[in-house]
């Protein structure tokens, strides 16, 4: 259960002599046990603003508080460190680490934070389980399809319950039974842990399991609507 | 704990994924080390011959004498203890291997040519384990007792004064009240030395009939100590130094041949040396593979610091697959220096460069010196230079943006 606040960031990228303005006097709130979608064309500044919610990226200018703790001016070290405590990761791109299997690659943020082995490989078996890679648990990366890589990295992120979880585009790879499995089991972790969720989407169907969808367009917020879970 | 663990784990498996270029780094630093440790047993062979030889024309690890004799070796500065008494005390002092001997400025004389020689008066038994003087008699025989009225020269010494086995020369020196003494001795044996001052300037008789010559009876200028070791030699002067007089000189041989004594340690920064340019040599494969390992998993590397790894950690992890790398290399190349070794135990024949070797005055026969330490050295110096070669490209590694890094190709 986490609560942010994103106050007036801005943050640019130059690509060759072309200035991209990415995040444009972004400010935003969401309360603990949210679950928001961030939704915006390609280059709309949603990844942007879910890499500046986890200290990923730092804004140019502007403040990121998660809880109550400014994160925007925290050293590497210590932004590490909330990540891993904190904030489970899906990226866009799966990302595992390929030198592992897919129960490792799950077991690898527990196991930097400490975990003893019994307990991690216990929850790693489960939440693989859950996401329908019974059975795949010794694959390394490179033997799994796209859909599956995908569904370890939802593992790996929301296996040590982490009261944040930001994804991007969680969906992208998959197909419509598995990412409504996935979004169910989202839902379920937000009503049952309290898990607060930022996605970035442009998936309609993934907007559909939102409570609340924040509309951007070139770095700004154009629109910010509370709706009735699908 | 857990940490290291995935770490050490991570790094294992990341070396094995380009096995070629992993294998190939391995196989130089086995060479490098293998390198080390091999032509570094050699060239300790090499010097120890050369420091036993040294020692052996001494003679001794230790050697007793009157503070004034290396200033002024004479008659006149004797040891002050009787030579009865010298042997009762080494004896009941346990020491074994050790010679007291007469030790003079002569002039020898032949019917044709005189020289200046050092004349030395010895008890042959126990010289000879100190010296190995009966091992290099090449004509005639070696002395039979401290009586024994024959003398024993070099080789080169027999060629100068033009005279040969069998025939009498007369050696002359002082005795105490600076008179003339000097006496005729028949030539009973000629050795051969490696090295050629001692060849034509010693020349050796039985103690008591130098003693006899000198009017010196029951005194000697030197008493030469074997110990165990030439490079550990404090526990025999302790000893030495317990047994004799206050009033008398002990000294390392080190203190005595002090060209020696520093090529040992000259050695010791040589091959420290050695070592370090055969690292340097490697550096530059193992900070290469390093950085190409780094630069082929830059991704990685950012989705680890996004998950949460911290950035010493990723330096840890870099360092730790050099390590093992190393490791690997360093016992291969241990092993095999020691295998290259093994078959040389009873030495190496270099007689093909044997001419060259002896007018350094070191044997034909090469015996490689493997030592401990010397490997240990070899280990600790590629452990450590590469620990520090392995610095740079991981302190990069951990100074990537996270997302910078994630979207690398």
């Amino acid at each position: 259960m986490s609560t942010i606040r994103c106050v007036d960031l801005c943050k640019t990228y130059t690509q060759g002599d072309v200035k991209i303005r990415a995040l444009d006097h972004v400010s935003l709130e969401i309360g603990a046990s949210g679950f928001v979608c961030l939704s915006a064309p390609s280059g709309g500044g949603k990844t942007t603003l879910l890499n500046a919610i986890g200290g990923l990226e730092i804004p140019d200018s502007g403040e990121v508080w998660i809880d109550d703790k400014r994160i925007d001016n925290l050293g590497k070290a210590e932004l590490a460190d909330l990540r891993l405590r904190n904030i489970g990761f899906v990226f866009q791109a799966y990302n595992l680490v390929p030198v592992l299997t897919a129960l490792e690659n799950v077991e690898f943020v527990m196991q930097i934070q400490g975990v003893d082995k019994a307990t991690r490989a216990d929850l790693a078996r489960d939440i693989l389980r859950e996401v329908g890679l019974e059975g795949l648990e010794d694959r390394r990366p490179a033997q799994m399809s796209g859909g599956q890589q995908q569904r370890v990295a939802v593992a790996r992120a929301i296996v040590s319950g982490p009261a944040l979880v930001l994804a991007d585009e969680p969906t992208a790879n998959l197909d419509s039974k598995t990412a409504e499995d996935l979004m169910e089991l989202f839902v379920h972790l937000n009503e049952r842990h309290s898990t607060t969720f930022v996605i970035a989407t442009h998936d309609k169907r993934v907007m559909a399991f939102a409570k609340r969808l924040i509309k951007m367009l070139d770095g700004r917020i154009v629109d910010d609507i509370e709706q009735r879970p699908a | 704990m857990n940490v290291l663990r995935v770490v050490i784990m991570l790094a294992w498996r990341n070396l094995w994924r380009n096995h070629r270029r992993t294998l190939i780094m391995i196989g130089a630093v086995t060479v490098g080390v293998w390198a080390m440790v091999f032509m570094t047993a050699l060239m300790r062979g090499m010097v120890s011959d050369m420091m036993q030889d040294g020692v052996r024309n001494l003679p001794g690890h230790v050697q007793v004498h009157d503070p004034r004799f290396r200033d002024d070796p004479s008659v006149v500065n004797l040891i002050s203890v009787p030579d009865s008494d010298i042997a009762e005390r080494f004896d009941s002092a346990g020491i074994e291997r050790w010679s007291s001997r007469v030790n003079v400025p002569a002039v020898i004389s032949s019917e044709r040519e005189s020289r200046g020689v050092t004349l030395v008066g010895i008890d042959p038994g126990r010289d000879d384990a100190l010296t190995g003087l009966s091992s290099t008699i090449t004509a005639g025989r070696y002395l039979e007792g401290t009586d024994d009225t024959g003398l024993v020269v070099g080789a080169r010494l027999l060629d100068r004064l033009d005279t040969e086995l069998g025939k009498r020369v007369v050696l002359m020196s002082q005795d105490p009240d600076n008179e003339i003494a000097d006496r005729g001795f028949r030539i009973v044996g000629v050795y051969e030395a490696k090295l050629e001052a001692q060849e034509e300037g010693a020349v050796y008789a039985g103690k008591a009939t130098v003693t006899t010559m000198l009017g010196i009876p029951d005194r000697v200028t030197e008493i030469a100590v074997m110990g165990d070791d030439y490079r550990n030699v404090d526990p025999i002067y302790a000893q030495v130094a317990a047994t004799v007089n206050d009033d008398l000189e002990v000294l390392r041989w080190t203190e005595i041949a002090t060209y020696l004594g520093s090529m040992l340690n000259v050695m010791d920064g040589f091959v420290l040396v050695w070592f370090v340019v055969i690292f340097l040599a490697l550096s530059f494969g193992l900070v290469n593979t390093l950085v190409m390992a780094v630069f082929e998993r830059v991704r990685e590397i950012g989705l680890m610091l996004a998950l949460g790894m911290g950035p010493l950690v990723i330096v840890l992890q870099v360092i730790v697959e050099s390590l093992l790398l190393l490791v690997i290399g360093l016992a291969l190349g241990s092993l095999v220096g020691w295998l290259t070794v093994l078959p040389f135990e009873d030495g190496m024949d270099l007689s093909v460069v044997a001419e060259g070797m002896e007018m350094y005055g070191m044997s034909s026969v090469l015996y490689p010196e493997l030592t401990l330490d010397d490997v240990l050295l070899a280990n600790v110096v590629v452990l450590t230079l590469g620990f520090l070669a392995s610095l740079s490209p991981a302190w990069r590694a951990s100074r990537y943006e996270p997302m910078e890094a994630l979207r690398k190709v």
